[in-house]
């Protein structure tokens, strides 16, 4: 099936390494990406203050854009499914703000445009047995830490994405790639999302926090499909490991570069010097 | 802290619950907002006291406090809330009315090249829309 792809400002200008890995095991995979003609950044965050319509146009222009295409919308950062799938929820169930929105429009939209992960995508079009049988360097041995952070999951009621508390698609993925999804208390946890530029202790904290856990459970490696929280969890840990706050690093990754590794791609389209922690060593062990 | 009926902000405390779309009275102070938050250890008052001192209409000292400036938006507290409320967009309120008054603006300027550099692009725009 074809879908219309929404890269979003991160993965289109920054994280190539998402990027190239997402493309990659897509074409694999026989998933259909098509970009969306002149799509617009989603906002980043959704707006929470019920007057502002304003910051919902942009997110608007690109649901009405896949409808255009007459294709569902795929996206792979958290922040932009989180603000695509909370707009269409808000158009769809609420008819004043529908028209208030409207108004600004060209022509009509009613919130007919699905939202998807990339996630969601595999599990419907492949399957984790298909996935399965796609696997052509299993992952035995490796324990990985699915993370799942804040993005995709809430407000449950809104992106019904998976079990707000209890989440399970990562480890259905993972268990589909043959790696051993660790039991992770932290997986739901916030790695301290934008604050970092500006009250830094925020982060400092959470990021601790969730690092400490996973080398408490001997993790391997952490997944996210976040850049933001890839970013926080990766780039302070060599302070962390000097001041002897953390024992072991953990490499963070996004699922996509994992998949890349277990279709049998090159590693090149997983970028790995975007990270500071390289998580290669880690996985030649078990390669 | 005083309460008596001349320092109660009717006004602004409506005000606030509009923006916001909450209604501060369902709260029954259970305090499950605060014990999942993340950031708890860090706010002047917890989520859940922030709710009551709105309730109180103590809308000067709710200015005062750092919690809002320390809430990531994480909506922990949203999931769990048994009355329906959404901290979440009370916090994103007082933020509102604090850089109304030019407090906490984010100033661009500030950023060192390598944080600009680095730091996914999705940060700087969830920072230029919250704190500008
Ligand atoms: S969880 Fe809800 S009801 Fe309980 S204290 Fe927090 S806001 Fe009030
Ligand atoms: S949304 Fe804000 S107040 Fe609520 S749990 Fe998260 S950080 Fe705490």
């Amino acid at each position: 099936m074809e879908y219309s792809y929404f890269p979003g400002c991160t993965l289109h200008n920054q994280s190539q390494s998402f990027r190239d890995s997402t493309i990659s095991t897509a074409r694999e995979l026989k998933i259909e990406l098509e970009e969306l003609p002149d799509w617009y950044c989603c906002g980043a965050v959704y707006p929470l203050r019920s007057e502002d319509i304003m910051s919902l146009l942009s997110s608007t222009r690109n649901l009405v854009g896949a409808k255009k295409e007459d294709k569902d919308l795929v996206t792979l950062c958290s922040a932009c499914y989180q603000v695509l799938k909370r707009t269409n929820y808000l158009i769809l169930n609420d008819a004043e703000k529908r028209e208030k929105l409207n108004s600004f429009l060209e022509e009509k939209y009613d919130g007919s445009t699905k939202v998807l992960h990339f996630l969601e995508v595999i599990r419907k079009d492949v399957g984790w047995e298909g996935l399965k049988n796609k696997v052509k360097t299993s992952m035995t041995g490796l324990r990985v830490a699915p993370y799942y952070g804040c993005l995709l999951l809430r407000p449950h009621k809104e992106l019904a994405f998976d079990h707000p508390e209890n989440p399970t698609i990562f480890e259905n993925f993972l268990k589909s790639l043959g790696c051993e999804a660790v039991d992770f208390p932290y997986k739901t946890e916030c790695c301290g999302a934008y604050l970092g530029i500006t009250e830094e202790i925020v982060i400092n904290s959470a990021v601790l926090k969730i690092l400490q856990g996973a080398n408490k459970r001997g993790i391997d490696v952490l997944i996210t499909s976040c850049p933001l929280c890839l970013y926080n969890l990766d780039v302070g840990q060599n302070e962390l490991m000097k001041s002897g706050n953390l024992l072991k690093p953990v490499p963070i990754l996004y699922f996509t570069q994992l998949l890349a590794l277990a279709l049998g791609l090159g590693v090149e389209v997983c970028h790995f010097e975007e990270h500071l922690i390289n998580p290669l060593p880690t996985l030649e062990r078990i390669r | 802290m005083e309460i008596n009926i001349e320092i109660i902000n009717f006004e602004l405390r409506e005000a606030i619950e509009e923006r916001s779309n909450q209604k501060l009275i369902n709260c029954y102070q259970c305090g499950k907002c605060s014990a999942g938050c993340p950031s708890v250890h860090l706010m002047d008052v917890s989520p859940h006291e922030i709710v009551r001192m709105l309730q109180l209409g103590l809308i000067d000292d709710v200015f005062k406090v750092n919690s809002p400036w320390y809430c990531t938006s994480c909506f922990t507290c949203v999931s769990r809330c048994p009355r329906a409320i959404d901290i979440a967009k009370i916090m994103e309120a007082l933020r509102y009315y604090n850089l109304n008054a030019a407090v906490h603006l984010f100033d661009p300027n500030t950023l060192s090249d390598e944080v600009k550099d680095k730091i996914p692009q999705q940060a700087l725009v969830s920072l230029w829309r919250k704190r500008t």
